[in-house]
Parts: structure tokens; sequence; C-alpha cells
């Protein structure tokens, strides 16, 4: 009798040596979705207007994107109309090279299909984004995106 | 002699490394897709360009003035009524539409509007001229953009229901995921050029 008897001692500990391999799985997920930045801002993070009619770019590759605000660099003034393209702040007149530049980096037959995305921010004046788009008009940039968050329409 | 057994390797923290690593991951990811109002410019004219000459009731005004204030058809506006004032005048169908192609297109038995002479001929015809000023807020521009845009889809989506019982939405969403659809297709194209977006920006006034 007392042989089987002490086989029943204890509750047996919950086996844990799965754990890992499970928190390893999420853990490589996160790691492949995740996009860090290519740029670094050099203007505070444009405060998006809201729209109902927004689309989702599609093709990232194809996307140049042109960042308009307030310099985080005191040295450029305090308004909401710098333009950012790449990793530097320059003026419209640039705006042409910076989109020549992004064609060459594709092939010919996608260039017709690449966009322009503009961010900016909410408190950007007109004139701004005008030049912009004057410029883009010159190199035959036709289609732009007003970047913008979604809300749903009321 | 003394017993030679390996002892096992505590793998017991192992989950708390790859938790630290996972929290990591977690906080820094960004599933963003970047979104926003699409535009197609019009190309460069030429330097000996001579506009059309366009009737007066073809043209909807809107000007955004530097105090982010509306004027639609000489008129002061708020910016929650431009959609419906932008689709009484896209719908309204006067008059006979353009000819394109050397074949007219008729006067539009699609529209529910007031049939008014003083408004647009036709929806191919009705053309939206935004004008704003430099100093005009970025977000008020989009926000007037969005709504004509808004008007644009509304009666889009009213034709696409009539004609083919199902919101022009899904019938954008089908025919992206099937492009080679040549139904599809036809229908996309068809509710698009029933109501062409034409919406232009004139030059912003400064000073």
């Amino acid at each position: 009798m007392s042989k089987f008897r002490k086989k029943k001692k204890g509750v047996p500990a919950v086996n844990t040596a799965a754990l890992p391999d499970i928190v390893f799985m999420l853990l490589f997920f996160f790691m492949v979705t995740t996009t860090m930045r290519e740029t670094d801002l050099k203007i505070e993070n444009p405060r998006l207007p809201s729209a109902t009619e927004v689309k989702k770019l599609e093709h990232k590759s194809l996307v140049s994107t042109i960042y308009v605000g307030k310099a985080k660099d005191s040295k450029y003034g305090s308004s909401f109309n710098r333009i950012q393209l790449n990793d530097k702040i320059a003026t419209a007149d640039q705006v042409p090279a910076f989109i020549i530049n992004a064609r060459s980096k594709v092939s010919e037959a996608e260039v017709p299909f690449m966009t322009t995305s503009i961010k900016a921010d909410k408190e950007s004046s007109v004139g701004t984004i005008t030049d912009i788009r004057l410029k883009l008009r010159d190199v035959n940039a036709l289609k732009i995106s007003y970047s913008a968050s979604k809300t749903s329409s009321n | 002699m003394a017993r030679r057994d390996t002892p096992e390797i505590n793998a017991g923290s192992m989950a708390d490394i790859a938790f630290l690593l996972l929290i990591f991951f977690l906080v820094t990811t960004t599933m963003n897709v970047d979104s926003g109002v699409s535009k197609k410019l019009s190309e460069k004219p030429p330097p000996d360009y001579v506009p059309p000459v366009i009737k007066e009731k073809n043209i909807f005004e809107v000007n955004i003035n530097r105090n982010n204030e509306l004027l639609v058809e000489g008129e002061r506006m708020e910016v929650k009524d431009l959609k419906e004032a932008a689709i009484k005048f896209i719908d309204n169908g006067g008059g006979e539409g353009k000819v394109e192609n050397g074949v007219a297109t008729g006067p539009c038995n699609y529209c529910k509007g007031e049939k008014s002479e003083k408004s647009s001929d036709h929806p191919n015809k009705a053309i939206i001229s935004v004008q704003s000023d430099r100093l005009t807020e970025y977000g008020t521009y989009l926000t007037v953009q969005n709504e004509l845009l808004r008007a644009y889809s509304v009666l889009r989506n009213r034709l696409s229901l009539e004609r083919y019982k199902i919101p022009f939405v899904e019938l954008e969403e089908a025919y992206k995921d099937d492009r080679d659809n040549a139904d599809l297709k036809r229908k996309v194209e068809d509710i698009k050029t029933s109501y062409p977006q034409i919406i232009s920006d004139a030059e912003p006034t400064s000073n």
C-alpha cells in the first residue's frame, strides 16, 4: 500500500516550457512588421487635417513625401511654412530636383504612377502648398495626395 | 566517484528576456498606413493657351479668405452647408451636356436637381472653382476640398445604387480586387464619367 501512496505528493508544477516559444513567436511578428522611420523630421510632427474622402496610398516605394510645418530649429522662425525634403529644410525651388532624384530611383515604366504625398500641418498656409504644387506641375509630377487622417463621416 | 551529471541550464528567465524584447517592439511599432486626399493636377498649359470661354452658370465659385471664411457664389456660407450647395449645383442638369468626340451627351437624364436655367447645364460641364488666399489655413482649404469631394461621392453613390444596386464605394473596391474584370471596369467608368470630378484650383490671391 505504501508504495502507491508515495506518488501522490504535492501538485505537479505547470509546465511553462512552451511559454518562451509563444513569446518569441509574438516577438518575431512585431520585429517583422515594425518599420523604422527612415527620415528624421526636421519639422515638428505635422498635425494632419482630417478628412472623410481619404484614399490609402499604395506602393510605398513610389511615394515621395514632402513635409510642411514648423521647424524644430528656432533659427528657421516659428511659422508653419517650412518645407522639408529628404533630411533638410528646403525651399519650394528645390522641389523639382527632389522629384527628379526620386524618379531616378524607380524604373521608367513606373514613373507615371509616382505619387507625391504632401504632409502639411493644419496651420500651414495655402500659399506654401500652391508654390509646391506649381513646382510639381513644372516637372509633371501630377499625382499628389494631401495627407490627412480619416474621420468617419457624420 | 562523484556524480558527473551536467546541470541543466536554467531557462526560466528566457521568457523574461523575450518579453522585454516583445514589449520594446510593441511600443515602437507604428502600423500607420499613409492615407490622404488624392488629387490630380492639371498639366502645364502651353504659353499660347487661350482658356475656353465657360458660361458663368456652369461655374460654382468657392472663395476662402484669409480669415478662413467661405464665400460661395457671392454669399457667405458655413462649411457644413457647402456639400448641399455643391450637390444642388452639380445635379441641376438644366441643359445639354458637352459634346465629347463628336458625340453629344444630351441632357442629364439621371440628374434629380431643379433643372434651373440659372445653374449648371450638366454634371460634365459643371466646374467647381476654388479660390483661396495665400494666407488661408491649409486645414480649412482641405476641409473645403473634402466637402466638395463628398458631394461628388454622394451623387456617385446614388447613381450607382440606382443603376447597379451597389454603393459606388463597394463597386470600386470590387474593381480594385479584380482589375481584369471588364464588366466592373465598365460600371466604374460609367459612374465616373456620369459625375466627373471637376474641381479647379484658381491661383490664390495675395497682398
